[in-house]
């Protein structure tokens, strides 16, 4: 399990940074995007990775070593929700730089040749 | 003074008080500009007076150390979110409220009137500031970021033009990239030691096993690109000249203060993180912090003597000052820092003035009117702001002209305003600390001297230009409420000149602060929950 997730995680990255350096805004956006999943699954794993095991336990006095590491479930939640919400920001904005500019060149105008 | 149990909770208030004004204006009418001014001026005023009163119960020995702690929904430290003052904190706060009072003003008569929601907006990134000095968090320190970048998008796009788009763009794309690796490096951080309190960190550092030390060599590195992408290191910058050049000026004064949020942030948990206990990890990346930083500052020079006009100039200012601070930073870790803590007030009040500045002496030369037609036709706004006309304040050009020279020579650090002091005395530290003087602190000082000399012929050129060579002047009609924050400022950093013995007093006291961890993890980890009065239990 281990290595599918590692193997996610970097494979996801990898093409987000590819995207995030090519020219167009919408391939901009979808590497941002690929890149904040691969940042919100590298969180969880942070938490080490656990199958089937609550976060919580209802009755104290017990191993906790049983249980998975409910902060960066909580951590990663978070994440989410801030990702969406700049990632949505930043869609407003590339549609307002497409009707102003009239190009999805991410500098705004296409290169010169 | 006498401890109420009410004045622990002023710590929260410079995060609340402006989320609770901004959110309240956002339903109020687009047109009702006075009354939205009035609420955002109350607040900020507001908030002025208060971290004056949270500097004076730090320094005031109200709390034990002068470290301030409060429990956020009463959880004990670890577990919950601890929110800390300190006399550092405190004197960002003030630098912060100063700042945003000066902005407000300033934009009162036509600035906040070229798009929807300026002021909720401005409240908004005032609550992510405060936040980000107050917080004791790393998570939190992300989300406090995250509510300052959002406010800031907003902000820089605030009178959506071109050029703000193209800027916008770019400045937005660069830090969601850097969120993300802050998100990295805190993860990686957490991995590693399984706490997220910067003062729990401070303990458990020293007895990490070799491979989390590892792990969390990296988190800490991912976490300093994060930072310093803020803080415009060199080659982390780029997006910065452009952005600054291209929001509006009270916008612009507020981006100054954000890139000091970075060098903040990283002083902060490498002081903490890496300090006097973390054994054999002690001091680490401070080489990497002072070659980075005079590469910045050897950028900041060249670009600043590349620029035509003010916006960048002023861009590449700010680039210089951030690269002073972390040079100085990783050189020599706290021995000079209260010397760099006076050049970064200093500096940030000067840059902050100049900012504003700008924009009134681009009036000698007209082309920015046409500018401001075209902004407001692309927004459809309906009531036009009035012009610039105003009363017409006699001596206009003397004030511009005076207030310029002040901040060119705060800037670079000329006699015989604080830039000099400033400087003076991180050479005197540097060159004061025990042992022989290195080759790299001669480099450094060369370097921040060849600074200097790049912004003082920079900002000549740009002032011959402005007020010598622009041919047939007209005297530009000011508005009182922009000559006021423009002149407040620039009497600050000569005060700040004159005063120049108290204010190092307050901070040598600062670092002597910060230089006991020992002392800090045991007010932040010690502070107990508030009992209730009866029954009930305590959230632990």
């Amino acid at each position: 399990m281990e290595l599918t997730l590692s193997i996610a995680v970097g494979v996801m990255f990898g093409a987000g940074v590819w995207l995030i350096l090519r020219p167009r805004t919408f391939q901009l956006i979808t590497g941002l995007l690929l890149m904040s999943y691969a940042v919100n699954l590298f969180i969880f794993a942070m938490g080490r990775l656990w199958v089937a095991q609550p976060p919580i336990t209802p009755t104290p006095a017990v191993d906790p070593a049983l249980f998975a590491d409910p902060v960066p479930q909580g951590l990663v939640l978070t994440a989410i929700v801030i990702g969406f919400a700049t990632t949505a920001l930043y869609l407003v904005m590339i549609i307002g730089a497409r009707g102003l500019t009239g190009s999805d060149h991410v500098d705004g105008e296409e290169p010169r040749e | 003074m006498s401890a109420l149990p009410w004045m622990q909770h002023l710590i929260v208030v410079p995060v609340l008080l402006p989320l609770l004004v901004g959110a309240l204006l956002i339903p109020v009418a687009q047109n009702r500009h006075g009354f939205k001014f009035a609420a955002s001026a109350v607040s900020g005023v507001l908030l002025w007076l208060l971290s004056l009163a949270l500097l004076g119960m730090a320094d005031g020995g109200h709390w034990p150390d002068g470290i301030g702690v409060y429990l956020a929904s009463n959880w004990a430290a670890p577990f919950g979110i601890a929110l800390m003052v300190d006399r550092l904190s405190a004197l960002m706060l003030v630098l912060t409220s100063t700042i945003a009072l000066a902005a407000l003003v300033f934009g009162a008569r036509r600035w906040d009137r070229v798009g929807v929601h300026f002021h909720s907006l401005f409240q908004f990134l005032l609550m992510g500031l405060n936040g980000a000095f107050l917080t004791n968090d790393l998570f939190n320190l992300f989300v406090f970021f995250e509510v300052m970048l959002a406010a800031s998008y907003g902000l820089v796009l605030h009178g959506y033009n071109l050029r703000r788009i193209q800027a916008g763009m770019q400045y937005v794309a660069v830090n969601l990239v850097a969120s993300l690796l802050f998100l990295i490096g805190v993860s990686l951080i957490y991995g590693a030691t399984g706490t997220l309190n910067i003062a729990d960190l401070t303990l458990r550092v020293a007895a990490l096993g070799p491979q989390d030390t590892y792990l969390l060599r990296i988190g800490a590195s991912v976490l300093a690109l994060a930072f310093l992408t803020k803080g415009a290191m060199w080659p982390l910058g780029f997006w910065l000249p452009t952005t600054y050049a291209a929001a509006s000026p009270p916008v612009a004064a507020m981006l100054v203060l954000m890139t000091k949020v970075g060098v903040y942030a990283l002083l902060r948990v490498w002081l903490a993180v890496f300090g006097d206990a973390a054994g054999e990890l002690e001091g680490f990346g401070l080489a990497a912090l002072s070659v980075g930083g005079m590469a910045t500052l050897l950028f900041g020079a060249v670009g600043m003597l590349a620029s035509q006009d003010g916006g960048r100039m002023a861009g590449y200012g700010a680039i210089i000052s951030s690269g002073t601070l972390l040079a100085v930073l990783g050189h020599s870790g706290s021995a000079v820092l209260a010397s760099g803590l006076y050049y970064l007030i200093g500096s940030t009040l000067a840059m902050a003035a100049f900012m504003l500045l700008i924009e009134l002496t681009e009036r000698i030369r007209p082309p920015g009117a046409a500018l401001l037609a075209i902004t407001m036709e692309a927004f459809a706004i309906e009531d036009k702001p009035e012009d610039p006309v105003g009363v017409g304040i006699p001596g206009t050009l003397a004030f511009l002209g005076l207030s310029f020279v002040a901040c060119a020579l705060v800037i670079s650090g000329m006699p015989p305003l604080s830039g000099f002091v400033a400087k003076f005395s991180l050479f005197h530290a540097l060159l004061a600390m025990p042992g022989r003087v290195p080759p790299a602190t001669w480099l450094l000082i060369a370097l921040m001297l060849l600074a200097g000399l790049a912004a003082i012929i920079a900002l000549m050129r740009l002032g011959v230009r402005t007020f010598w060579a622009s041919g047939a002047v007209t005297p530009p009609r000011l508005q009182i409420s922009e000559v006021l924050p423009v002149g407040g400022l620039v009497a600050l950093c000569v005060a700040l000149t004159l005063q120049a013995g108290a204010v190092f007093d307050y901070l040598s006291r600062t670092v002597d602060g910060l230089a006991r961890s020992g002392s800090y993890t045991e007010r932040v980890l010690g502070e107990p929950p508030v009992m209730r009065p009866a029954g009930g239990e305590v959230a632990r």
